[in-house]
């Protein structure tokens, strides 16, 4: 059950650990195909927590993207409520989610989504030009091991460069949660691995929430919780005890 | 239906906005030619029918006073087949309804079979040899004084009172467009030409068995140079004033000048837009071609022939034309019709009709399919080259390298979102300045359309506020001595008097001459005085000659020069003159002297021709109405009368002029820059969802989306400025004549004006392309990959 992850008393450190990124209840999200209605979400309860690393898993068609843009301020649900921290997000309108995702959310997709007309650099700056508090955009280049190709067009770096330039610009908000939708899909296994380190490693030296959506099963291992989804409902939700390190999953 | 043809009706619905747009351009250039070009056809082709059938003189020569019988020697000049003899005289008109006096000009009609320039009766009949109280008035002057036949008009022939039966109206080729002694523009209320027998001419003017004008037709290999010569010759003894021809004959010049101006205006301003055509044709197809590769590499795959591809493609650009063609055929032809009805109301030609000949169809028609041919063909032919290999793979992401930004330190300091374009500008600096330089045409067609009004109310008010400044404009039916002056300054409420003479002669500077008026002045004269386009009042020299720069310009006189001046009146004597100054006046051409001087070279008794008054306000119609029963005065007019009608017609055609201007230059800015900001959306959709993703408001969104375009139009405004200005210098070289010439002078409320509309437009169009923007499904562009 989703509520046991709250439940207990915990150390002060354990607090800022168990403090809710994310509550939602009851979502709905129905899209309307001329006569046929698709229900991409079917009553889905989901919490987030502070710091944590979380896996989403599930077939093609079972809503794990619709919920990671409801989550992201990208898409609203038909019913129900979702709330970030303390901010109701499915009440929230148009101006209010780009405030949001201004500040408080990070995304990484499949495909990279770089300017092609700025360099990394200008890619990063971009979002710490209109955050409150960002890192310096080489800080967050040097954290995904990019500080020597600052000055590179997307169109000068490979796809494991350019989607670490992404998750630069992702994190260099200092958002609580960053939300990864497939950020290794379009990346070999190698690649994928550099990306996914890259991750991690915001997840444990800056303490950012990571949501991250695969179709690899292999990558459940790296997550503290993970979560199976099949036609828009959750059917699987389980605390990860063994973590394991990249190097050691067998892919 | 082919499935490919379902595929191009669903990408020109797709594309409806875009290729709206470009259909209302082609339009436009239809429309103009159609207009413009069409009513100049309808117009020429009435005039030379009319010209024609009304056997219009080739050349004519005033005089003194002739007998009949000279008519036998010029018959035998070499070359010349008709000759028409007339009597004509300028007199005073009292009308009850006028304040000040009318004036009418009165000709001799031969029966028509003999007359040259025949009149075309519009109404009643005509005037029979014995009744010498009838008379024929031009229809316009009728229609304004609301005259018709039976009426009686009051003239003041000869010094006496005459009532005259008004019997016809009647149009007269040589008048078509009928402007009172001294002014540009008809007054149809106080300018009346009027026809008498000629035994009643001959009887009320002392001209029996004699004529002071002649008109002539020539052969077609005659020399028209050496009729003229010949002619002169001849009318010498009888004062003869020179000759002139159909260049300088008043009514057939400013028509002229009309055919002109349409003529030109019928080429440039469709040129422009058919050039903007192919620009967005060009810029609107290399896109679609380009989002369009994987289909028409499928399209190949599957054994669709390059042939079909690249016509697919054409038929595009082709429907956008055949669209606007339409709509610009119907709106021509309409235009056109309503253009010739105004011009009904300038020049009476019997038949004037806008017709639209074939040849102006099939010609408009083929050059915008020409200019669409043109834009589409490297869009068509980079699809046609395109391998199916190469075109299944996604085109390579769009290159970007280090430029501008990292030369100028200042650029450093931009944000990232405005470096983004910067870069984008940079990239294509050819996309940025086309799209420019068509902006740039929307503001130059305004400044062309408005710096006319500009010149012309320029002109007119230093012509009326600064040079000719008197109350009243005495003219005098023939040579008076000096003295005359003395009673004019008796008259109750002339506060001043200036007295001039007026001479006919001809300036023989080498090979060149001219025949022309001279006036004699005085260096203290302050109502009229001799002004500069600059504004400036060139002062009077006591010994040698002033004459206009158009004058100065065809004879190749400088300022200095010795030139012959050979007196057309009297002893006809010819001196050599010193040209002391040059002055670059605006209307009619000019010669000025000394009064004094000007005796001396006359010889003779000091006569003079007419006056300038001074008048106090009230009295100006009482000084009028008193100075004109009296015999000896020609005309008496009122230069603010002059003002008010010229700053009337500008008022009015300033309106219908800005209307169409202000249409004409939004299309092309609309156009431009929704095509622009479009295919920028397009291009860079992705990247805008992707920043909207990062937290980017729309608003900031949309800003980044238009500062491109708002780049382009910023610097359309200088060059468009530039454009309009360099394109009204050429245009104004070629309107001038003799008759006027507008100073080159742009107001500064024209440039903004211009920039003003120019940036609404755009604003306008941006909007239209925000809406698209906002509506875009961010989730579904950022699934996708490019
Ligand atoms: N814009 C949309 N309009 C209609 N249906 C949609 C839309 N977006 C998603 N769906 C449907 O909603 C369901 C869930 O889609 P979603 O993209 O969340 O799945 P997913 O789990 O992310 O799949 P994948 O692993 O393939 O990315 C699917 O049936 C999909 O077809
Ligand atoms: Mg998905």
């Amino acid at each position: 059950m989703v509520e046991s992850f709250s439940d207990g008393i915990s150390s002060p450190l354990e607090g800022t650990l168990q403090m809710q990124i994310f509550e939602a209840r009851g979502l709905n999200k129905i899209y309307h195909m001329g006569e046929v209605d698709v229900v991409a979400l079917k009553d889905v309860d989901f919490d987030l927590f502070a710091g944590e690393m979380l896996v989403l898993l599930g077939a093609s068609g079972s809503g794990k993207s619709t919920l990671l843009n409801i989550l992201g301020g990208l898409d609203t649900p038909t019913s129900g409520v979702v709330k970030y921290q303390n901010v109701l997000l499915s009440h929230s309108d148009e101006k209010e989610l780009t405030q949001y995702r201004r500040k408080h959310v990070g995304f990484v997709f499949q495909f990279y989504n770089l300017i092609p007309s700025l360099t990394a650099l200008e890619n990063v700056a971009l979002v710490t030009e209109i955050a409150d508090s960002p890192m310096r955009p080489e800080e967050a280049l040097e954290l995904v091991e990019l500080g020597e190709r600052l000055n590179h067009f997307p169109s000068q770096l490979s796809g494991g460069e350019q989607q670490r330039v992404a998750i630069a610009r992702a994190v260099a908000k200092r958002p609580n949660v960053l939300l990864c939708d497939e950020p290794t899909g379009a990346l070999d296994v190698e690649t994928g691995i550099v990306v996914l380190k890259a991750l991690q490693k915001v997840n444990q030296e800056v303490g950012t929430a990571v949501a991250i959506i695969t179709h690899n099963a292999a990558i459940s291992a790296i997550g503290d919780r993970v979560v199976q989804m099949s036609s828009g409902r959750i059917i699987e939700n389980i605390r990860n005890e063994h973590k394991s390190s990249l190097d050691d999953i067998v892919w | 239906m082919r499935a490919i043809s379902k595929k191009l009706f669903r990408d020109l619905w797709h594309h409806r906005g875009q290729m709206i747009s470009i259909a209302a351009v082609t339009a436009t250039a239809i429309m103009t030619v159609l207009t413009m070009r069409g009513t100049y056809e309808s117009l020429y082709e009435a005039r030379e029918s009319y010209y024609q059938t009304s056997r219009f003189p080739d050349v004519w020569a005033n005089l003194e006073r002739a007998p009949e019988s000279v008519r036998s020697l010029i018959q035998q000049i070499e070359g010349v087949s008709v000759v028409d003899t007339r009597v004509t005289f300028a007199s005073t008109l009292d009308l009850e309804n006028q304040v000040t006096p009318a004036v009418g000009r009165f000709y001799s009609a031969a029966p028509p079979s003999e007359m040259l320039g025949a009149l075309h009766l519009r109404s009643g009949r005509w005037v029979s040899e014995n009744d010498r109280n009838q008379v024929m008035v031009s229809e316009k002057f009728a229609l304004a004084n609301s005259f018709s036949e039976g009426d009686t008009l009051k003239a003041i022939i000869n010094g006496r009172l005459r009532y005259l039966e008004i019997i016809a109206t009647a149009i007269s080729p040589e008048h078509s467009y009928a402007v009172p002694p001294g002014s540009l523009f008809p007054d149809d209320e106080q300018y009346g030409i009027l026809w008498m027998s000629r035994q009643a001419m001959g009887a009320a003017f002392n001209m029996e068995g004699a004529f002071n004008e002649v008109a002539l037709i020539i052969a077609s290999n005659a020399d028209i140079r050496h009729v003229q010569a010949e002619l002169d010759q001849i009318l010498k003894p009888y004062g003869g004033l020179g000759s002139y021809t159909r260049a300088t004959q008043i009514s057939n010049l400013i028509l002229e000048s009309e055919l002109n101006s349409n003529k030109q205006m019928g080429t440039m301003i469709p040129a422009i837009f058919l050039a903007i055509v192919a620009f967005l044709l060009n810029i609107v197809l290399n896109r679609l071609i380009s989002t369009q590769r994987q289909e028409i590499a499928v399209l190949k795959a599957f054994g669709y022939t390059n042939l079909d591809v690249g016509l697919f493609y054409l038929k595009f650009a082709y429907v956008a034309v055949i669209g606007g063609a339409i709509i610009g055929i119907f709106g021509g032809v309409w235009l056109g019709d309503l253009m010739v009805t105004v011009y009904r109301d300038y020049f009476d030609f019997p038949d004037l009709a806008y017709s639209l000949s074939p040849q102006l169809l099939a010609i408009s028609i083929s050059i915008s399919f020409l200019a669409a041919t043109v834009g589409a063909l490297s869009g068509v032919r980079s699809a046609i080259s395109l391998p199916p290999a190469e075109a299944m793979r996604p085109q390579a992401p769009a290159r970007f390298s280090i430029g501008l930004i990292e030369h100028f330190a200042v650029l450093k300091k931009l944000p990232s979102a405005t470096r983004m374009v910067v870069r984008n500008i940079e990239r294509r600096p050819g996309k940025t300045l086309f799209s420019a330089i068509g902006v740039a045409f929307s503001v130059a067609i305004l400044v062309i359309g408005l710096f006319m009004f500009d010149g012309m109310y320029y002109m007119m008010d230093l012509q009326f506020n600064v040079a000719q400044r008197e109350d009243l404009t005495v003219s005098f039916n023939r040579p008076l001595p000096e003295r005359v002056r003395f009673e004019l300054g008796r008259l109750d409420g002339v506060n001043r008097v200036e007295f001039n003479r007026m001479v006919p002669i001809r300036i023989i500077k080498g090979a060149l001459k001219r025949d022309m008026a001279i006036t004699g002045r005085n260096v203290g004269d302050e109502l009229n005085r001799i002004v500069h386009s600059d504004g400036s009042i060139m002062p009077l020299s006591l010994s040698g000659i002033i004459v206009s720069k158009y004058l100065a310009d065809n004879l190749l006189i400088e300022a200095g020069d010795l030139v012959q001046v050979e007196v057309l009146e009297g002893a006809r004597r010819i001196e050599n003159v010193r040209v002391v100054s040059i002055v670059d006046d605006f209307l009619g051409i000019n010669a000025y002297m000394h009064l004094e001087t000007l005796h001396d070279l006359v010889g003779g008794p000091h006569l003079i021709t007419g006056a300038n008054l001074a008048v106090m306000g009230d009295a100006q119609a009482d000084v009028a109405k008193k100075l004109s029963a009296i015999p000896m005065i020609a005309n008496v007019s009122s230069p603010s009368r002059g003002f008010d009608l010229f700053k009337k017609q500008m008022s009015e055609s300033l309106f219908v002029g800005i209307f169409f201007l202000v249409g004409f230059s939004s299309i092309i800015s609309i156009a431009v820059i929704y095509n622009g900001a479009r295919i920028s959306l397009s291009e860079r959709g992705r990247e805008l969802a992707s920043l909207r993703v990062l937290g980017f408001s729309k608003k900031e969104v949309s800003v980044l989306l238009f500062s491109e375009q708002a780049v382009i139009t910023i610097f359309s405004i200088p060059i468009g400025w530039y454009i309009g200005k360099e394109l009204s210098r050429i245009s104004i070289a070629q309107i001038a004549s003799e008759t006027y010439r507008f100073p080159f002078m742009v107001d500064w409320e024209t440039y903004m004006f211009s920039a003003l509309i120019t940036i609404l437009a755009a604003i306008g169009s941006s909007m239209i392309v925000r809406r698209r923007l906002n509506n875009y499904d961010l989730i579904s562009v950022l699934k996708t990959r490019d």
